[in-house]
């Protein structure tokens, strides 16, 4: 993690060609998507705005939870000015490519018409400002995830535009994205060949641990696995890759080393619980090496290098893992310092670009 | 540690002592506890819809919850001291054995209730296992929702040296950090009590930061996400800095999370400690001085090789503390070791080095118990 960066400093490791699957955008300001929407909506985004489920934040340790050196010149906020993120981004790290997740909070709207008018806004704003000035961006289709069938609408509405190369949800949702009313969701992604992107955060109406709601930011943020894994579980448990067997997901921003000891107590589990849940027809993990991808940072750092590559061998997905850097927020990793030890240069090839080039179609 | 193909019976065979740290006894009925429940609660009981605590973490017939033949007749498994000393206490040539009482006090909201059934069951546990079986030690069970009920509790029988540590299940109203629930860890660690924290619980909100998941499968595996977020509750809220004596034991809920989870709170804690200023040292550092995991459910991978690369990653040969788990039945380690080898290794599927054997067999759990 960098605050503030610093130049590239090895320049044999940047020469690796790099694609940052985690950028975040925002708008200037709320009234930038106003123009996007039908007066019904323009009113309401105006005069009432986003509601979601309240009383779930964490105040960040850094505004916007940005790098201090990601204000754009202009005073404009962290990932809202293309030429800034161009230079200090794209330009600098020469990265070939960069996926957008926006994480605006669409899905998780009370008022579920609104959220889908406000997803329909953001992906035509991430159109005409981001994806058609620069060729190298990509985007991912913000939807209102909690009505699967409104959410199917929205992916119907762009799904083929050549931008989009994924559907962004968030961590915690109001349900386990792996239950029915998601269905109509993956029915869509399915049909137009993009991977669902699960995002770090959110606020779905639950405490956002098993166990009620902490008191600290650190817990808030160190606190994210837990969520993301009960969405694999929930994934697979609920036979949704038995149903959709070309849906691929993709865990953002939620970490890796949690993965290997819950693919060990999963397949343990089901050996003997597995009565349970007969629309599984092969073992857990199995599902899960096959249908899941996972994003590199924020990056778990073993207190040994043998460790991580430990770890690489109990995972044993490599390739499925995918360097982001999570620009411009604070715990930015830099393509040539994110991996915590030396790997063989064709996996380095692999984490930086190749494994994203391959599912994105890039 | 020897890789399994390699190594054979040799004279690590011989036994180790051997303390098993999560043996469970349940209640058969509530009418085992009208004898230790005052007047205006038997009749409570005996007169209204209220029977004490009637959920569960562990359904009845499901194959985790009990191993073929462990149930007496008419019974439930965990219920019958003879069966109990057949079955654990002979059978695996114990020194002791910890009682866990999964006996859910979270889910009955009206605190003096919830309360008087606390203590009915240590009344009973005290009674009915601890005075007549010398080789058993138990968990206190408190109204863990109400933590000036539970830290009264443990002032009522904290004192009774058959008792070692306070139960608390792992799914709980807010996480164990919070300051609410001081009472019940001054209370614990003035009595040198342990405080247990073990799967399962039914305090009435969802077991997931999503929700409710469909399947017991998922409750299940998702419970070591949920010992997860108490560890860092734990660790954020500065509960060592405030109770220095305080030891934490997680039970039942895994171990081979625990590496990958020191590493990101480590991680973020250098990223985010100003928040939390009491916090002095790494979080790693003061899980291994204050926390302990016991081995069932032992989560093993595919590969026993994996395996001893987590139980090293660990960091400490201290962590780990024997368990059985009793009656519940868990998945077998992959391949099985040679027969003749102690029971340490049979349950982790893993030739041990005899000093470590020693040390999860028996040893850690003296260290950490009192009255052992």
């Amino acid at each position: 993690m960098v605050l503030a960066q610093e130049a590239p400093r090895v320049a044999q490791r940047t020469a690796v060609a790099a694609i940052d699957c985690d950028i975040h955008i925002t708008t200037p300001k709320h009234e930038t998507l106003s123009k996007y929407m039908p007066a019904r909506w323009r009113r309401h985004h105006e005069t009432f705005g986003l509601r979601g489920h309240s009383g779930a934040g964490y105040p960040r340790m850094n505004p916007n939870a940005a790098r201090t050196d990601s204000w754009p010149p202009n005073g404009k906020p962290p990932g809202s000015d293309l030429p800034f993120l161009q230079y200090q981004l794209l330009d600098t790290w020469g990265l070939q490519y960069g996926i957008l997740n926006w994480t605006i909070g669409a899905g998780a709207q009370l008022n579920q018409e609104y959220g889908a008018a406000l997803a329909r806004a953001a992906n035509d704003w991430q159109i005409e400002e981001w994806l058609e000035p620069e060729p190298r961006l990509r985007a991912s289709l913000v939807v209102p995830f909690e009505d699967g069938e409104l959410a199917a609408a929205e992916i119907d509405r762009l799904g083929d535009h050549p931008g989009f190369v994924q559907i962004i949800l968030i961590a915690r949702t109001a349900e386990p994205l792996g239950r029915r009313k998601y269905w109509k969701m993956y029915e869509a992604a399915v049909r137009h060949d993009l991977p669902i992107g699960i995002h770090f955060g959110g606020a779905g109406g639950s405490a956002i641990t098993g166990a009620g709601w902490p008191s600290y930011y650190y817990e808030d943020h160190a606190g994210m696995p837990p969520s993301l894994q009960t969405q694999l579980v929930s994934f697979v448990c609920e036979g949704v890759f038995e149903h959709f067997p070309t849906l691929k997901v993709v865990l953002i921003e939620g970490g890796m080393a949690w993965l290997p000891p819950l693919m060990w107590r999963l397949d343990r589990a089901w050996s003997l619980l597995r009565d349970e849940v007969p629309h599984l027809k092969r073992l857990p993990s199995e599902y899960v090496r096959e249908h899941f991808w996972l994003t590199t940072q924020p990056m778990e750092e073993p207190h040994g290098r043998r460790e991580f590559h430990q770890f690489l061998e109990h995972l044993d997905m490599n390739d499925r893992l995918m360097f982001a850097t999570d620009y411009p927020h604070w715990d930015f990793d830099a393509p040539d310092a994110a991996l915590p030890a030396r790997l063989s240069p064709e996996l380095e090839r692999m984490i930086m670009a190749e494994n994203a080039r391959a599912l994105y179609h890039l | 540690m020897t890789a399994l193909p390699t190594a054979g019976p040799s004279e690590r065979a011989q036994r180790y002592a051997l303390i098993d740290c999560d043996v469970h006894v349940i209640p058969p009925s509530v009418e085992a506890l009208l004898p230790y429940l005052a007047d205006n609660w038997r009749e409570y009981v005996t007169h209204t819809a209220f029977k004490g605590a009637g959920e569960t973490s562990y359904p009845k017939n499901v194959a985790t919850s009990a191993r073929p033949g462990t149930a007496p007749p008419n019974g439930v498994p965990g219920s019958d001291l003879a069966m109990l000393r057949e079955q654990v206490l002979d059978a695996d040539g114990l020194e002791r054995a910890i009682l866990t009482c999964t006996y859910a006090v979270e889910s009955i909201h009206n605190p003096d209730a919830a309360a008087a059934m606390a203590a009915a069951v240590n009344d009973w546990q005290i009674a009915e296992w601890l005075d007549k079986e010398p080789r058993l030690r138990a968990s206190l069970v408190v109204p863990s929702t109400q933590p000036e009920l539970a830290a009264r509790e443990i002032e009522r029988v904290g004192g009774h040296p058959g008792f070692v540590q306070v139960f608390l299940p792992v799914r709980s109203e807010a996480p164990y950090g919070n300051r609410r629930y001081h009472p019940t860890l001054e209370a614990a660690a003035r009595h040198n009590l342990a405080a247990g924290i073990h799967f399962g619980g039914s305090p009435g909100n969802p077991p997931t930061p999503s929700g409710w998941p469909s399947y017991y499968l998922e409750e299940y595996v998702d419970m070591a996400s949920i010992f997860q977020s108490q560890v860092l509750s734990l660790i954020a809220e500065g509960v060592f800095e405030r109770f220095p004596t305080l030891r934490v034991t997680l039970i039942e809920g895994g171990f081979t999370w625990l590496p990958a989870w020191m590493w990101r709170i480590d991680k973020e804690w250098k990223g985010l400690r100003r928040e939390i200023p009491w916090s002095r040292r790494l979080p790693s550092e003061t899980i291994r001085e204050h926390m302990r995991l016991t081995i069932q459910p032992v989560d093993a991978p595919a590969d026993p090789r994996h395996l001893q690369q987590i139980i090293a990653s660990l960091g400490s040969d201290d962590l780990l503390l024997y368990a059985s788990d009793y009656p519940h039945q868990h998945a077998a380690p992959a391949g099985g070791t040679p027969s003749g080898q102690p029971a340490v290794d049979d349950s982790l599927g893993l030739i041990l080095p005899e000093t470590l054997g020693r040390k999860i067999s028996a040893e850690n759990a003296r260290a950490w118990y009192r009255n052992l």
